[in-house]
């Protein structure tokens, strides 16, 4: 791998190009959008608990990597539960085989070293700024998503969010509906594992919480067969894929949607947990394209984390708190490339306060370049109103779409 | 009496309703007295909103009746209207052919609608108020007191008044001598119905010559095992029918009660027959059994109405009822086996007060043992629901949720499932689908949940109560809704 990769100056030069020309993106972003055809789509993927970018994205031609990253490291295309080759020495997690795909088929692209404008390793505190795209802590009143819905046609974008409650990143003054799956907390669920480190020396709970579980799985076993009934179960990840394309498609479907995925905090057991997990989101992306059917060629998902983890393992084969980490763009609206900004390298002198994957990107960059060029909001709302305070921090990613 | 900082804690938690952000500093200087001063004369507090008093619910109820017997006249003449026109018909047309019929069901429907949404209502009402009053020891105590003399809504006709009953009959008495609050409960329509009182004739008294009507003993019997001596009493069948017999005549208003309690012309008349109170109580000398009663060795001389009031007084009063209701009280609020100790004090200060339940909340307040730092009790749904609330200091703002809540965690509103009320054991409410449906409802309330900070919504919950693990874990959760939900699954929240 040579390092830094251009494709951040390269992005530079192309809008300093149509900024010269006179003919903004933006401009014809939003023609784009004010055709009378169907709109355009966007789902934003919030994997909450800081997802191992490195393990995602993996960085296997860094000759770095390897050493820090030990037993963790994902190995290179090729060998054995090796990476799926990217090009440039990058390589997908092998669980996310329905991605690459996309990625050979010119619909999937990744930023590997992306982070908040904000440096903060607290979970609910990144979560927030992530969602609200401001750079202060604790501003919970609205979400740039929701923002971006007045910015880019108001009423007749809907929005939706998946789970009981809307998430900050779709709160605001825009109508937003939401739709929960059954909602029912599975044995095998990260909170059922962490209640069990609660309920250590109690006299009943843990036992008894534990009976009740095993007695739901014995129930949905057979309720689970067929994923369309309804009762989609809170872990059955390709059934909410399609479930959500669902409330996506025909004239009242949604056009602009929030899903959370959790469970990303791989403090100890990282390898066996991300492989659920990674295949769970798998599972989401190609849900979501099968069940979108012609509609996925007008869609773009955006798959963000709070931040990354430690470039080294720790001690208890897992990470710790990060900062810089990867974004996954998929869909059939995507422009076929290679990664997304630089590459920071995993060299010593390089990392954050030399523990993180230093980051390269601001993260709204991309946030900002899918929604110029894809639902057509304007460069000045764009920095105003959707990102306010973003302009020279932040400026719209170029060709994502 | 001395406290510790914990004191503030247990105060809120296990004489409360669980703490509001808050709440723990201001009760710390002096928790025992916070608890002392809800202590009031005139009871507990009372949910607010505008609901029908137990005059105007007679009113509603016996509109809803008198409908309700129409109905069933249309029902019973439907067959022969169709017997004419279709002497083969198999099925009988029904009702539907006659318009006024139509209405009229219609109308019942309605009506029955109403009456049930001004129920739920009513619950939204008080949970509403657990989640936000500052007098907590008087709310847990108000429900105590409702639940130990039970009456529910799985029964429409009871369900009728059930917000009445609590706020009329149970609420204003707490503080009050058990005897008043148990002679209010039993008069109140919402008891008679639910136990089937007011239906019940003396089979010699002159309705009961004349309508072939008998004793129904249901109130009788629960009385006597459920809300006063308790079944090992030392009372006897012969007991209870005799209760029974005295009992007869206490009822609700009827269609014609009301019609004629309306007219002043004919209110004389009327007064020889029934008058009906402003609880809804009636008294019918008609239908009462005439003479002298024998209960527990006691006999009562024939006096209408007091006989009933003289024999329940009586047994408010019985050794056994301060025995065992001061049992019921220590195992509700301190532990599922209660320390001997403590009921021995509940039950002194019951019997040297004749049954003065502040002085029993008193004695309760002081006594050592209602202070153990570690929490026996598990938490009702009810409770549960309302102390996540305080909590995060929000209140339910809609009951069909609340509803659906408590209906899956086993505790659905108003609607204890027998006389005996809900019960408050461990092993009652923390089985393993019991802790699965709260961990699902947990979660959504983490969810909807607007708390910046869930380490400061643990610490104000449960002050020096939170546990190192838990803190820990809320802390390292990797979302908001994660840590809210492990705070409120945690074994400390799920107990008090």
């Amino acid at each position: 791998m040579t390092a830094p990769k251009t494709n951040l100056h390269l992005n530079r030069r192309h809008l300093l190009a149509a900024a010269s020309a006179g003919v903004g993106l933006a401009f014809a972003g939003r023609v784009a959008a004010q055709t009378n055809g169907p709109a355009n789509k966007l789902v934003v993927v919030i994997a909450r608990g800081a997802m191992d970018g490195l393990s995602v994205t993996v960085p296997y031609g860094d000759p770095n990597y390897v050493p820090l990253r030990g037993g963790l490291a994902i190995p290179a295309p090729g060998e054995a539960n090796g990476a799926l080759a990217l090009g440039e020495g990058f390589g997908l997690h092998p669980a996310l085989a329905g991605l690459h795909d996309l990625y050979g088929a010119g619909q999937m692209r990744f930023a590997p070293a992306v982070a908040l404008p904000v440096r903060i390793r607290s979970h609910f505190d990144a979560q927030d700024v992530l969602e609200n795209g401001g750079e202060g802590l604790r501003q919970q009143t609205d979400g740039w998503l929701n923002r971006a819905i007045v910015a880019a046609g108001g009423a007749s974008l809907k929005g939706l969010s998946i789970g009981a409650q809307t998430p900050l990143i779709l709160r605001g003054d825009a109508p937003v509906s939401s739709w929960a799956p059954g909602g029912q907390v599975r044995g095998g669920d990260r909170i059922a594992s962490l209640l069990q480190d609660l309920y250590v020396e109690d006299p009943i709970l843990g036992q008894n919480l534990a009976r009740g579980l095993a007695t739901e799985e014995l129930v949905g076993q057979g309720q689970n067969m067929d994923g369309e009934d309804g009762r989609l179960r809170r872990n059955d990840v390709q059934g909410l894929g399609r479930a959500v394309a669902r409330l996506m498609s025909g004239a009242e479907g949604a056009d602009i949607v929030a899903v959370s995925l959790d469970g990303w905090d791989t403090h100890a057991g990282q390898r066996a947990q991300l492989q659920t997990r990674l295949t769970g989101l798998d599972q989401l992306v190609t849900g979501l394209k099968d069940g979108l059917g012609e509609t996925w060629s007008r869609t773009v998902v955006v798959v963000a984390t709070e931040f990354g983890r430690t470039a080294r393992a720790n001690g208890t084969q897992g990470t710790d708190h990060g900062t810089g980490s990867s974004l996954l763009l998929a869909g059939g609206a995507i422009k076929r490339g290679g990664p997304i900004g630089d590459w920071p390298t995993l060299a010593d002198n390089r990392l954050f306060e030399n523990r993180d994957l230093a980051p390269t990107m601001d993260i709204r960059s991309v946030f900002k370049g899918v929604l110029r060029d894809h639902m057509g909001v304007d460069r000045a709302a764009l920095d105003a109103r959707v990102f306010p305070g973003s302009a020279a921090e932040a400026h719209a990613m170029d060709g994502l779409v | 009496m001395a406290s510790s900082p914990t004191d503030a804690a247990i105060a809120l938690t296990r004489l409360g309703l669980g703490a509001r952000p808050g709440e723990i500093e201001s009760v710390a200087a002096d928790p025992r007295g916070w608890a002392t001063a809800q202590i009031r004369p005139q009871g507990a507090p009372q949910p607010s909103g505008q609901f029908a008093d137990t005059a105007q619910r007679v009113a509603q109820y016996v509109d809803y009746q008198s409908d309700a017997g129409l109905v069933r006249r249309d029902r019973r003449s439907a067959p022969q209207a169709g017997a004419t026109s279709t002497p083969m018909a198999q099925t009988a047309p029904g009702p539907d052919a006659d318009p006024d019929a139509v209405a009229r069901r219609e109308a019942r429907q309605a009506a029955r609608r109403e009456i049930t949404q001004d129920t739920a209502q009513e619950f939204l009402a008080r949970a509403q108020l657990g989640a936000s009053t500052d007098d907590g020891f008087a709310e847990r105590w108000a429900l105590f007191w409702a639940n130990a003399v039970t009456v529910s809504a799985v029964k429409f006709a009871s369900g009728a008044f059930v917000g009445q009953y609590e706020r009329e009959a149970i609420r204003p008495h707490v503080f009050g001598r058990f005897e008043d609050l148990v002679l209010a409960a039993e008069q109140h329509p919402a008891m008679l119905l639910y136990l089937d009182q007011a239906r019940s004739v003396g089979p010699d008294s002159l309705a009961g010559a004349r309508r072939n009507a008998g004793l129904n003993e249901n109130l009788a019997r629960e009385m006597m095992e459920l809300h006063t001596v308790g079944a090992d009493g030392g009372y006897t069948q012969a007991d209870v029918t005799e209760l029974a017999r005295a009992l007869t005549g206490w009822s609700i208003p009827t269609a014609r009660d009301q019609r004629q309690a309306a007219r002043p012309r004919r209110a004389r008349m009327a007064a020889a027959q029934a008058q009906p109170e402003a609880n809804g109580f009636v008294f019918r000398p008609n239908v009462h059994e005439p003479g002298d009663r024998t209960v527990m060795g006691k006999t009562y001389p024939a006096a209408g109405l007091a006989q009933g009031q003289a024999i329940l007084r009586d047994l408010a009063r019985h050794p056994a009822t301060a025995r065992r209701l001061s049992h019921r009280l220590a195992a509700h609020f301190v532990a599922d086996d209660p320390p001997p100790s403590l009921v021995a004090r509940l039950e002194d200060a019951w019997t040297r007060s004749g049954g003065d339940l502040a002085q029993a909340a008193r004695a309760l307040i002081e006594a050592p043992e209602t202070w153990t730092p570690q929490p026996a009790k598990i938490k009702t749904p009810y409770e549960f629901v309302v102390s996540t609330h305080r909590a995060l200091g929000t209140r339910p703002q809609r009951i069909q949720p609340l509803r659906q809540a408590l209906l899956d965690m086993g505790q659905p509103p108003f609607a204890a499932p027998s006389p005996e009320g809900w019960p408050d054991a461990a092993a009652d409410w923390a089985g393993p689908d019991a802790l699965v449906k709260r961990l699902n409802w947990s979660r959504t309330a983490a969810d909807a949940a607007q708390a910046a900070n869930p380490s400061a919504v643990a610490a104000s919950a449960l002050g020096s109560r939170l546990s190192d693990r838990t803190r820990l874990a809320v802390a390292r959760a990797e979302s908001r809704p994660e840590a809210l939900t492990l705070l409120f699954m945690s074994p400390e929240f799920q107990r008090r």
